[in-house]
């Protein structure tokens, strides 16, 4: 298992080495004045324009250019917001926490509704169940979030009133206002996403729902909800696991589309306020760290997924 | 091909709403009811009626007239972005599965780089080196997302396929690897690959869309389905629901037949696939 970690871990360098590449290219492509990036606006004065251009090493060539911009970056330098002047990290790192208590809450319903919809309609194939939760997956992977987005702020936000239509309470000074305002965001955020889990905890479980040993459990006379949840789950959630962990690492990108129609203040939403704002030093800044956060949910769904099913890190030892 | 419709009344009934569609996207300017950017500020903001079916918006553009021309914008975006993906995607699969070694360690590395972007971040972060974002480098920007899912299909029934007789067979008469990997392979990928494609084209219908809901697509005043959503969305707090709401429907019933000819065609060309999903 150490052996399997340490190998993903050395597969990791070159693609995160590749990846600040890009990121590198990105920003050198995107119009405007370095100088001003990492200033952090259009700046007049020679003496400070010598200064930046020496510190961040832009009057060297292009190579030397990436090394010295890896450096700060390392050290969570990623240059200053354009239009604010604010350090791009603590911009984002500002803003972290309403996307995460975004996402995690979509995550969570998305996974909830997955599995015990998904259960029952693998259990009760054919049955009506599992009909409209077939019909309501394709649905979901076709409907564009901001559309949805956009009908629930119609009906619940504008015409019944039930929920505000969007906008942002801290939860530390009004929990319950702050929980009211997160229903909508949530269930548009977890559709696409419960959707694809849905689809993939009926069929893992199709699958092993027809295998031996379940009919073994059968025969033991254990009870239904017993082969289910004691038997069947644990071999077919494995899957799941997978989908699930790759969603938690693509949050921000669900988040980006999510917090613009809502008026969520977290990072997707200044990822797109940066775009219409040509603030290009805090969306590469986003951009990187979406990628290594993604990178990194991948590793941790990898290793998750070796120690769930042992016969992963044992086949691709002997590969 | 009738038997084959007829066993597979999905893909008879995905394939007409696309070829609909599509018909809808080439005759536009002889279906709509309007010119689509004509402004008659008198006439705005107008509820669904006889003379508009989808109400007009502040402008007094015709939705429905707008709803029609967005499709050209959609399948268009999808059918260069597609293309750029399977192009690049394809050739770097049957390249680095045929050939092995040295070109498939790197080439895979790049495709890992791009499958390390969460898809529609990276697509932004391409668009967003523009100082003015451009439909076409949306195209570009959705094809190079799309390029790891096609060079992974392909790398990997290429590796499958290179070991199989009939290849051992073509090699030892002595044909050349271009021939092999064009005439042999490449026709045995057939199946997966339009599988693939199509349910690309409802990704990049989506992508488009919500690109362009960004402002990262197509600009003001064509008629966009992403874009007309994002414009009149700020109506919504006046209950207007029909500018927002004909554009959106439009971009689910797109990405819908496609996903779902995909899902079809998938049951019916490949049960192993199917298995896998």
């Amino acid at each position: 298992m150490g052996q399997y970690i340490l190998r993903r871990l050395l597969l990791m360098i070159p693609v995160a080495f590749l990846v600040s590449v890009v990121v590198f290219v990105l920003i050198h492509l995107s119009p405007g004045d370095p100088v001003a990036i990492f200033a952090g606006g259009e700046v007049q004065d020679p003496v400070v324009i010598a200064a930046v251009r020496q510190q961040y090493g832009l009057d060297q060539p292009l190579p030397a250019q990436y090394v010295i911009w890896l450096e700060h970056a390392l050290q969570g330098d990623f240059g200053r917001s354009l239009r604010t002047r604010q350090p791009v990290l603590e911009a984002i790192t500002e803003r972290l926490p309403k996307t995460l208590e975004l996402g995690g809450a979509a995550l969570l319903l998305s996974i909830v509704i997955a599995l015990v919809v998904g259960t029952i309609a693998a259990v009760r194939r054919n049955s009506v169940v599992d009909l409209v939760a077939t019909g309501v997956t394709i649905a979901g992977v076709s409907l564009p979030n901001f559309y949805l987005g956009i009908v629930l702020i119609l009906v619940f936000g504008l015409v019944f009133r039930v929920f505000p239509p969007g906008g942002y309470s801290d939860f530390a000074t009004d929990p319950f206002e702050n929980l009211k305002r997160l229903v909508l965001p949530a269930i548009t955020l977890a559709s696409a996403s419960t959707a694809l889990n849905l689809r993939q905890v009926r069929s893992s479980l199709l699958d092993v729902l027809s295998q031996e040993y379940l009919r073994t459990a059968r025969a033991k006379g254990l009870r239904e909800r017993t082969i289910v949840m004691r038997h069947a789950w644990k071999n077919a959630l494995i899957p799941v696991v997978t989908i699930f962990g790759l969603q938690v690492g693509a949050i921000l990108e669900g988040a980006i589309i999510t917090e613009t129609i809502f008026f969520w203040p977290g990072v997707g939403r200044l990822a797109v306020d940066s775009i219409n704002g040509r603030d290009y030093p805090v969306v590469q800044g986003i951009v990187l760290l979406s990628a290594l956060s993604y990178m990194a949910s991948t590793l941790v769904v990898d290793v998750l997924y070796a120690w769930l099913d042992p016969r992963i890190s044992y086949r691709s030892r002997s590969a | 091909m009738r038997t084959f419709l007829r066993r597979n009344p999905r893909i008879l009934l995905g394939g007409t709403i696309v070829v609909l569609l599509v018909f809808i996207a080439v005759f536009a300017p002889v279906i709509a009811p309007y010119d689509p950017t004509k402004v008659d500020v008198t006439q705005g903001l107008r509820p669904p009626s006889a003379g508009h079916p989808f109400g007009t918006d502040d402008l007094g553009r015709d939705v429905l007239s707008r709803v029609i021309w967005g499709s050209r914008i959609s399948l268009s975006v999808a059918l260069i972005s597609v293309s750029i993906g399977f192009g690049l995607g394809v050739s770097l699969g049957l390249a680095a599965g045929y050939f092995g070694g040295l070109f498939d360690l790197l080439a895979m590395r790049l495709i890992d780089t791009l499958l390390a972007f969460p898809a529609l971040l990276l697509a932004i972060a391409i668009v967003a080196t523009q100082e003015k974002p451009e439909i076409q480098y949306a195209m570009i920007a959705i094809g190079i997302v799309a390029v790891p899912a096609y060079t992974r299909l392909t790398r990997a029934q290429a590796l499958a396929l290179r070991e199989r007789e009939f290849i051992l067979a073509a090699r030892t008469v002595g044909a050349r690897p271009v021939r092999i990997v064009f005439r042999h392979i490449f026709p045995n990928l057939a199946n997966a690959l339009v599988v693939q494609a199509t349910l690309g084209t409802a990704g990049a219908i989506l992508a488009e869309a919500a690109l362009s809901f960004l402002g990262l697509g197509a600009q003001a005043p064509t008629p966009s389905w992403g874009q007309d959503i994002s414009y009149n969305a700020r109506y919504l707090p006046n209950l207007f629901w029909w500018m927002s709401l004909a554009p959106g429907t439009a971009i689910f019933l797109a990405v819908f037949s496609f996903n779902f000819l995909g899902d079809a065609l998938r049951d019916a060309l490949d049960p192993r696939l199917r298995r896998a999903a």
